[in-house]
């Protein structure tokens, strides 16, 4: 049996969860197929291609697939898996929006947001904002899964894999894309940047969150912020890393202003080497942090921009 | 219009997990449990949108064990007009799967016919966000995850979604899923009066077998275990140290 995997993609790049996903798929056997499924997304099924270790590439390039919504998505996959035991997307809000709805089409419990690939029906997956590892067992036949990115190495090159045209499923037309609100940012993608600086409520406005923008183009890093900061309004929702936000593992994680609330903590702590800044060094950020300063973030964090 | 909202009876948010030294679990014994904050949300929206003349009735339903009724009761207190209990398991730590709980949702909507479900996007034991994706497949109805603004008119709901670039909009056909996300709204604290006329609200107790779902889970639990902990790290006395040690200690800048 195979693995087939959604990719991940705006229809012009691929996401780099579709190449974590594939070291998933690696660990789970069998060959590894991926699914472009868009609109002109013919470049993305290109690049899919090149991927160690996939064996196929199926590209559906329809507008029904333009926006990724949930209904032709999901039945497109429904259709096509016949062939495929695990049924895999990363765990982005793409692959949460459509892979539950591929698992109740195919009577399969849905296996979320796994940490770990134990063997082709067990996996292992972060619980209770990732305060507890449960490791799962699989009855279906069908496994639908969605892999975190943070915790799997992206797949290198070094694949040519045949790129087959297949046609779409149709469109129920439940659902219509009205528009994206997408700031467009030179900046590396937070979940798969070597880098994240990340503000907290501590940075007290949107104003200020100017000197985390510093530093992270210093540092050529990607912007986080603590669910209190994109709560009040100091950062936008897509900068949000926690339970509920993005999880990152980057090389170097900076948490400025942030105080480390459990919730935070479950989308940051796999990170290699956590910096935290903070006034209060009760803040419970100090327990994950290798380095921490206690030091006011308005005195400290100008003066780290000047010296990195 | 009618408005079922589903809430789950969870481990409080702000209790410290321990994993179980038997590795089955963690532990729920004498522990705090709320309503799940993202259901708090969707109860929220659903009584907006009865204060906005938009809904005629809510209908919260939980399922899980005979103490759902206090998150029921909760979710009445706030604004929801009536209950349905669904006894699924007797052992708190048996957690029904979100499949199971599509499937028995899938049977109260035919029942009831609302013309929308507001779920939150996930709860925070299981962190699985997967139940209103689920529902919305079995009854093949439109949906929209991860919700940060809705408006409904003429048949269809506008829903903004947070998703990882920003955010997109989209127009689902009604009657639809709409799960919550954090920015929605803020739900409101039950006051008194409305927490004891909340017990006098109807509430129906059903079981699985009422809906004629089997709610046995697919997934075995092999082990629950501790995530791997940190080591903890030291406090440096200035940015120039903090700097240094990054620089050739550990060879991230």
């Amino acid at each position: 049996m195979a693995v087939l995997i959604l990719a991940d993609h705006d229809n012009e790049n691929l996401n780099d969860q579709t190449a974590k996903s594939v070291t998933a798929a690696k660990a789970m056997g069998g060959d590894i197929h991926i699914l472009c499924a868009g609109d002109g997304c013919n470049g993305v099924a290109q690049q899919a291609a090149k991927l160690d270790g996939v064996s196929k590439v199926l590209c559906a390039s329809d507008p029904a697939y333009g926006h990724d919504l949930a209904e032709p998505l999901a039945d497109l996959i429904v259709k096509l898996s016949g062939d495929y035991e695990h049924l895999v997307a990363g765990a982005t809000t793409t692959g949460k929006n459509v892979m539950p709805r591929v698992a109740a089409l195919l009577d399969s419990n849905m296996i979320s947001d796994i940490s770990a690939v134990e063997s082709a029906d067990t996996f292992e997956r972060p619980i209770y904002a990732g305060n507890a590892m449960a490791t799962v067992q699989s009855g279906d036949a069908k496994k639908v899964i969605t892999v975190r990115g943070a915790s799997f190495d992206a797949t290198g090159d070094g694949g040519s894999a045949a790129v087959e045209e297949i046609d779409g499923a149709g469109n129920p037309g439940l659902s219509e894309w009205v528009e994206d609100k997408v700031v467009e940012s030179e900046r590396p993608e937070l979940t798969s940047a070597k880098i994240v600086v990340s503000g907290g409520r501590g940075v007290g406005s949107k104003e200020n969150f100017e000197l985390i923008e510093k530093v992270a183009d210093k540092l050529g890093a990607a912007i986080g912020a603590s669910r209190a900061a994109v709560d009040s309004g100091y950062a936008p929702n897509d900068y949000q890393v926690g339970q509920t936000g993005k999880v990152v593992a980057p090389d170097l994680y900076v948490a400025v202003g942030i105080s480390g609330a459990i919730q935070h903590l479950a989308g940051m702590k796999d990170s290699k080497v956590i910096v935290a800044i903070n006034k209060d060094e009760e803040a419970p950020i100090f327990q994950v942090a290798d380095y921490g300063l206690v030091a006011d973030l308005f005195d400290a964090v100008p003066k780290l921009t000047d010296q990195v | 219009m009618k408005v079922l909202v589903p809430v789950k009876r969870v481990i409080d948010y702000n209790v410290k997990v321990r994993v179980k030294s038997d590795s089955t679990g963690v532990d729920l014994a004498n522990v705090k449990m709320s309503m799940n904050p993202f259901d708090e949300i969707a109860v929220e929206q659903a009584i907006r949108l009865k204060e906005a003349g938009q809904v005629e009735e809510i209908v919260a339903v939980s399922i899980g064990v005979e103490k759902n009724q206090e998150t029921l009761r909760t979710a009445l207190a706030m604004g929801a007009d009536r209950a349905i209990l669904v006894k699924a398991v007797d052992n708190v730590e048996n957690d029904v799967e979100p499949l199971a709980v599509a499937k028995i949702l899938k049977a109260i909507v035919d029942e009831e016919k609302p013309e929308l479900v507001l779920l939150g996007k996930q709860a925070i034991d299981n962190d699985a966000n997967a139940t209103g994706q689920m529902l919305s497949a079995m009854l093949g109805w439109s949906q929209a995850t991860f919700a940060s603004k809705l408006d409904i008119a003429d048949g269809a709901a506008t829903v903004t979604r947070e998703v990882d670039g920003g955010l997109q909009v989209i127009k689902v056909q009604m009657p639809a899923i709409v799960t919550v996300d954090l920015r929605l709204n803020e739900p409101r604290y039950a006051s008194l009066p409305n927490i004891m006329k909340a017990k006098k609200k109807p509430m129906e107790t059903k079981t699985p077998e009422d809906y004629g779902v089997d709610a046995s889970p697919r997934l075995t639990v092999v082990k629950v275990s501790e995530p791997p902990e940190r080591k903890a790290g030291v406090l440096v006395g200035s940015v120039e140290e903090l700097v240094e040690k990054l620089k050739t200690e550990a060879g991230v800048i």
